[in-house]
């Protein structure tokens, strides 16, 4: 049935991978919501501007080389290299579990600084920790479901389902992993910019 | 291809459940949605009936009330708080569960797959999750109702301080919660849907189907996705926030405040009109999220029943195209007096004054195809024609309102509640009676009683018009919305009168909607058996069999060979010719006419500027194939 319809239709594009095009841009609106949130309520003043914790850089770091494996084991599976297939995959998902790491470690450092997700009037404290907090975690909520994705292809992989004749599932978990990463670059840039203009 | 006899056998395997609970057939979904929708819609009917009786007789009891609502309705009348949490409710009801899943959820899953010549949706199982969802949310919805401090009840724009501290009053506990949950699920609903709406249009189109051919139905619904997938995260990620307040004690929404009965609070430093920001990014692509389906289903059925090619299909795309993008950059009309800079609101009262225009332009191809046109009234035509008359009435008081001059005085009337049921909420219901009146022989192979439908639709049209009407002079005169009763004040007691007609209409809609599901339900067994074309119309879903199969069409995906307005075409027998039907050099011709200025039919056309005047516009607006 799905065979058909595909043959049948006016475009050759994946309309699964299309999809998750089309959720990606959904998760744009999500933080170009959230980053704008930030930027009209800074500019309403009473606002503590802060220095981010030096573990996020990190965790952009370790985002970006998971793209990486993640191209890897991509680029193998097209050349039917299924060993690569698998090696991409495992240290992408190290890599993400990696990141993961930093970003606690990222969050346990902004406490340390007194920077509180939950602000205390009797105290002093600004809101503007509570968004650096939100929209992070939100962010991580979004490689929690990339690193469920990475392990149901792997699981694939490791069944030899993952080939050159069978690329959809690795080009689609590609398509949303390097989205994300790059989600996380901005927001990186974002965190550290913004409190300087 | 043994495509067929593939399909028989599915056919045969499918049991009860997979054909009626977790189906994943477009068709069926599409039902599902239409009547959850209907029921939806009665419930929210209800609602405003029961607190209309109150705006109308303050003093009086109501024993049936009581009956329904039990101690929310002491000696029936209804007490204050539970009066906002039916505002409320009646208002989330209406714009999200009726005219947004009920709306689009029906016809984008009937029509995008049968319109553009698919055999079902890009992804048949996301199409069901979404309807889940939906079914889950409306639930959740509903349910909230029952709980003992009552359903959220500070309207349904949920502003903060209300809805961001539960203790703030009743409504802002548990119900809120709810109304909460019910909204995330509804997200996601909508998502899942939208994603796979927009997929299936530009990727599953069959062979022929070039965008520019697309009934403008496919537009409407097309671009009502992509709104939809543009703007409903935003309000995911001001409801994330939200919760955020609520559940963890951030202040994200909220600044210094002092609660009677607990004293100053911990919160500080967050801003309430932040949420009204985040809100309003949403809940103005929203309005066109609800009405936009509402247009495209109008320029069809204007175009079957008056037997002429739509006005300005292009225009009407662009038009569709510049509203899209312009609903994105008017949302601070609904907060000019949250006091924002002059300049800003300067820059909003002009982006949405700029929408008048192409919403003026839809209405004058509208009446344009109607304009000696050789009209059939069916039911569907009359509700299509009571859209325009709505949109039109709406339309002017949203440029009143657009105003920020004006709306510093208008905001927070009845003026405002006047607009938008007249722009929004009758054009859209009136938009989508007539998708239904027009459709239902695809949906159920049956036809509705015609008799019935006028009775109906009369009904429906003078009760919207007399209970909407008069309340922009009592906006005018500044009664405030969203009060629970209007005695204290002798300025307001003059509209008492006024009161007790708008409640006896609303009663007269509720009866003409009975009528109408009666109608309705009836047919589904008893209705007369439609043909497989009963409206003549050219577009692919009338080439399908009355019994709906899985897949939609028994042998291949018929191409198509030309648009799908091609109704009283000089020189043919029949005056509408099928999409699918051949084209002898529409290309050509279309050439033709369009270089070679000197065409001999043109060259009689006497010279002036009114002539000038039409045939360019015409030219640009109109399309060279009618
Ligand atoms: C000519 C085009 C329109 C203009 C200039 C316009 C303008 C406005 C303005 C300025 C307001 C804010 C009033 C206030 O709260 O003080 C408003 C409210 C509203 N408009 Fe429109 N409008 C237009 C068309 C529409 C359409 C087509 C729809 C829906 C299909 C719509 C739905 C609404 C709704 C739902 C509200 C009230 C929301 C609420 O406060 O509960 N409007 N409009
Ligand atoms: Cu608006």
């Amino acid at each position: 049935m799905t065979a058909e319809i595909h043959k049948e239709s006016s475009s050759k594009t994946n309309p699964k991978l299309f999809n998750v095009w089309l959720l990606n841009i959904g998760i744009v609106m999500l933080f170009a919501g959230l980053t704008s949130a930030y930027i009209v309520r800074r500019a309403d003043g009473n606002w503590l501007d802060f220095e981010l914790p030096s573990m996020f850089l990190y965790s952009t770091i370790i985002v970006l080389l998971s793209s990486v494996s993640l191209y890897y084991a991509l680029r193998s599976a097209k050349q039917d290299e299924l060993g690569g297939v698998k090696l991409g995959l495992i240290l992408t998902i190290g890599f993400a579990l990696a990141f993961c790491v930093t970003q606690y470690l990222g969050w346990q450092a902004m406490l340390d600084q007194g920077l509180y997700f939950v602000n205390n009037q009797s105290e002093g404290e600004k809101v503007s920790a509570s968004f650096v907090f939100a929209i992070s975690a939100l962010h991580l909520l979004h490689i929690v479901g990339g690193i469920i994705f990475l392990l149901v292809t792997a699981v694939k992989a490791f069944n030899l389902e993952v080939h050159k004749k069978n690329t959809n599932l690795i080009v689609m978990c590609n398509t949303y992993w390097h989205f994300i990463g790059l989600l996380w670059v901005y927001l990186y840039l974002f965190f550290y910019f913004a409190p300087g203009f | 291809m043994s495509t067929a006899t593939a399909h028989a056998d599915h056919h045969l395997k499918e049991t009860f459940i997979s054909k009626y609970v977790f189906s994943m057939d477009h068709k069926m979904i599409s039902k599902q949605f239409l009547i959850t929708g209907i029921i939806m819609g009665v419930i929210g009917m209800g609602m405003s009936i029961a607190f209309r009786l109150q705006l109308a007789w303050p003093d009086t009891s109501f024993p049936i009330l009581e009956w329904l609502f039990g101690r929310w309705a002491p000696d029936g009348k209804l007490d204050p708080g539970f009066y906002m949490g039916l505002v409320t409710i009646h208002g989330t009801i209406m714009v999200f569960y009726v005219l947004t899943a009920g709306l689009s959820g029906t016809f984008a899953n009937l029509l995008i797959p049968l319109q553009c010549g698919a055999r079902d949706m890009a992804s048949p199982f996301m199409n069901m999750l979404s309807y889940w969802f939906f079914f889950l949310s409306s639930v959740v919805l509903l349910s909230s109702v029952f709980v003992e401090t009552g359903p959220a009840s500070g309207g349904w724009t949920i502003y903060p301080p209300l809805s961001a501290l539960p203790k703030a009053m009743a409504g802002s506990g548990a119900g809120m919660t709810l109304w909460l949950v019910a909204i995330i699920l509804f997200i996601a609903s909508s998502l899942l849907g939208g994603i796979n709406y927009i997929s299936t249009v530009l990727n599953m189109r069959t062979k022929g189907m070039t965008m520019t051919r697309l009934p403008l139905t496919i537009w409407a619904l097309f671009l009502t996705a992509v709104l939809g997938l543009l703007s409903f995260p935003v309000l995911l990620g001001g409801g994330l926030l939200l919760m955020f307040d609520r559940g963890f004690g951030t202040s994200f929404y909220l600044s210094d405040i002092w609660l009677n009965g607990a004293g100053a609070l911990e919160h500080t430093g967050g801003s309430p009109i932040l949420f009204q920001h985040l809100f309003w990014f949403l809940g103005h692509p929203e309005v066109y999220i609800i009405i936009m389906p509402a247009l495209g289903i109008t320029s069809e059925v204007i175009a079957v029943n008056a037997r002429k090619p739509i006005f300005g299909y292009t225009a009407m795309v662009i038009s569709l195209l510049g509203i899209a993008f312009l609903s994105f950059i008017v949302w601070g009309h609904h907060m000019f007096i949250t006091g924002m800079n002059p300049m800003l609101g300067t820059a909003f009262l002009i982006t949405t004054l700029i929408i008048a225009v192409p919403s003026a332009v839809k209405t004058f191809n509208y009446l344009a195809t109607l304009w000696r046109g050789n009209i059939r009234f069916t039911n569907g035509m009359m509700f299509a024609i009571g859209l325009v008359s709505m949109f039109i009435s709406g339309g002017l008081t949203g440029i009143f309102l657009g105003n920020a001059t004006l709306d510093i005085q208008l905001h927070d009337t009845y003026f405002v509640v006047a607009h938008f049921h007249i722009v929004m909420g009758s054009a859209a219901i009136f938009g989508m009676m007539a998708g239904i009146y027009h459709w239902y022989p695809k949906m159920f192979g049956r036809l509705m009683n015609k008799p019935l439908g006028y009775l109906h639709f009369w009904m429906t049209f003078i009760s919207a018009y007399l209970v909407f009407f008069p309340m922009h002079f009592m906006g005018l005169a500044g009664v405030p919305r969203r009060y629970y009763s209007f005695t204290l004040l002798p300025e307001y007691g003059v509209w008492m009168d006024v009161n007790v007609l708008i409640t006896s209409a609303a009663i007269l809609g509720g009866i003409a909607q009975l009528i109408f599901l009666y109608n309705f339900f009836s047919s589904i067994w008893f209705g007369k058996k439609s043909s497989e074309n009963p409206w003549q119309a050219t577009t692919l879903e009338w080439t399908t069999p009355v019994e709906h199969i899985h897949g939609n069409w028994p042998g291949e995906i018929p191409t198509v060979h030309r648009w799908a307005y091609d109704y009283s075409k000089p020189g043919y027998e029949e005056d509408f010719i099928m999409q699918t039907t051949p084209d002898d050099g529409q290309e050509e011709q279309l050439f033709e006419t369009e270089t070679s200025p000197s065409a001999p039919d043109k060259k009689d056309v006497p010279e002036g500027e009114t002539v000038m005047f039409w045939a360019l516009i015409k030219k640009w607006f109109g399309s060279a194939r009618a």
